[in-house]
């Protein structure tokens, strides 16, 4: 692994509730260098809050601590708005779920990567225009210059995640954190969608968070996995090693999940014990 | 082996003019009494227009329908409405809110005017493991799979022969997904139903059902069983791209696929 580009150490989020607080993410930390790291976990795991905290981007009423967050050597917890506005969007920026909700339904596509450039680099319009279209072109978007004037509306769920990803990256960002990306996917249409992750990550060095529940496209995508359950990371191995997991808990989700190639009489139902709620591994 | 359901020739329209679309174009099949059928395709197949078709959700639709040897074609009487009911996707938009759980198991008693409801009501939350407990809870005091539960024990109140499952768990984790996987299994033994299983997920159907249909763009693409399925003995080409992309992300795959495409679209 290379230098880490980004450092969390024992981050914690918690929420005040009226009835009473609620710790979400429980003393998390790791490492991610130019890789693919993955978050797995199932819904109220802390995966995705996990991932906001990073960028500032979680709720008004969350509560943010770690002992240490560094970005490039920058202490993300000490950072103004301001420094983090400079950061977020710029050097790390976020790929969501669903492309029908992250973009602005009444813009024009092409006007909305283009937006992306403009919004941090002085340029005119056509340089901006330029660049949206050779964006669009290299997340393999075939004829760019049609897509480029299509509504979110005219666009296919592929397609819309990829416009996404070509927004994210027209700043050339050294960490994307991407929240389920592939998920609202159909399966050959995800393989490209991370094809272009991919590629990013080998050829241009970009840091990759990948959070996801889909355990096994994670072990096949990913260089290492973090496993979360209950707002910690019960476990972290190399991609390639997820099978021989140590964890009860992720050799429960393993089991419980159909296989094509391991056809299973009856799928094994997880037991969750309480003691994995205490004592961090 | 005699077809529970026959469906042939079927044809689903919307819209109309120049946005008139085909989602169902020419799909027949027949799912044999007591088998369990799984229809796999991606978003906008029409895999889930085939279900409301049958259960009676989607009007006008054209070619021929039987359940049971009967036409599901004109005005369906009570009694075939009950020989085949429906579990939907979504166990967060398929309850009334503000209903509890007993008001909606107690609804389709009441409309098909069946007696004991309240012994119906207590053995229907038995068989899905809920338990009595439950029976006065409103849908947002239920997990998500607790809610699906509930869904299904609505659906075998009317004792159904057939059961259409459209996606019953791809909103749930996967560990909750395998108890209601279960569950369903269990059902299906115990009570010698007739399921049409619908998913994207090639792993789950396989899972529940013996044969399979592959569909795309309307068409029922290739039929097949589980095992040839697993031996990768698929022959329509898409059929074998889906498997291989089902099995998880690989960097030569994601190419050949791009390239596919390029073809196809060469290939009107």
């Amino acid at each position: 692994m290379s230098a880490p580009i980004l450092a969390v150490e024992d981050l914690h989020v918690r929420f005040a509730t009226p009835r009473g607080e609620v710790h979400a993410v429980r003393g998390v930390s790791f490492d991610v260098g130019r890789e693919r790291v993955g978050i797995v976990g199932e819904s109220g795991s802390g995966k995705t809050m996990t991932g906001r905290s990073i960028l500032r981007l979680s709720p008004r009423n969350a509560q943010v601590s770690a002992k240490r967050m560094e970005f490039a050597g920058e202490d993300l917890l000490a950072a103004s708005e301001r420094r983090i506005r400079a950061i977020r969007g710029r050097r790390i920026s976020m790929v969501l779920q669903d492309p029908k909700f992250s973009l602005n339904p009444v813009m024009r596509v092409g006007a909305q990567v283009a937006e992306a450039y403009t919004a941090l680099r002085k340029g005119s319009k056509a340089e901006a225009r330029e660049r949206a279209l050779d964006m669009l072109a290299q997340v393999r978007i075939r004829d760019p210059k049609r897509v480029y004037g299509l509504y979110p509306h005219e666009v296919s769920g592929g397609m819309g995640q990829r416009i996404m990803i070509a927004m994210m990256l027209i700043p050339e960002p050294e960490l994307l954190i991407a929240d389920e990306p592939t998920s609202a996917l159909d399966v050959t249409v995800r393989m490209q969608v991370l094809a272009i992750l991919d590629d990013l990550v080998t050829k241009r060095g970009l840091g990759l968070v990948f959070i996801s529940h889909d355990l096994n496209l994670v072990a096949t995508f990913c260089d290492r996995v973090l496993v979360m359950y209950a707002g910690r990371i019960v476990e972290s191995c190399r991609a390639s090693e997820l099978a021989d997991a140590e964890h009860p808990y992720t050799r429960g989700l393993l089991a419980s999940a159909p296989r094509l190639d391991a056809p299973r009489e009856r799928l094994a139902v997880l037991d969750r014990d309480p003691a994995w709620l205490g004592a961090a591994t | 082996m005699s077809a529970l359901l026959a469906i042939d020739d079927l044809a689903v329209e919307f819209g109309e003019g120049k946005t008139r679309m085909r989602a169902v174009d020419g799909v027949t099949l027949a799912v044999a009494e007591g088998e369990s059928y799984g229809l796999v395709g991606e978003s906008g197949c029409g895999k889930s227009t085939i279900l409301r078709a049958i259960s009676g959700l989607n009007k006008g639709w054209t070619g021929s329908m039987r359940v049971q040897g009967e036409s599901l074609q004109g005005r369906r009487t009570p009694a075939m409405h009950r020989q085949v009911q429906m579990v939907f996707q979504d166990p967060y938009g398929s309850l009334h809110p503000r209903h509890t759980v007993d008001t909606i198991l107690g609804e389709p008693i009441a409309i098909h005017g069946l007696d004991d409801a309240n012994g119906r009501i207590v053995r229907a939350l038995d068989q899905v493991g809920l338990g009595r407990a439950f029976r006065f809870r409103f849908p947002h005091q239920l997990s998500g799979g607790q809610r699906q539960r509930v869904a299904i024990a609505r659906a075998l109140l009317l004792e159904p022969r057939l059961l259409l499952l459209d996606e019953p768990t791809s909103a749930l984790d996967v560990s909750i997904q395998s108890e209601v996987l279960n569950l369903l299994a269990d059902l299906r033994r115990e009570r010698s139903l007739t399921y049409l299983f619908v998913s994207h997920d090639l792993a789950v159907v396989a899972h529940m059902c013996s044969r399979v249909g592959v569909m795309r763009a309307g068409k029922l693409v290739e039929e097949t069983t589980v095992a040839a399925l697993r031996a990768g003995e698929a022959e329509h080409p898409y059929t074998r791209r889906f498997v291989e992309a089902s099995a998880g992300y690989d960097r030569g795959m994601a190419r050949a696929f791009a390239d596919l495409e390029e073809e196809e679209r060469a290939t009107p």
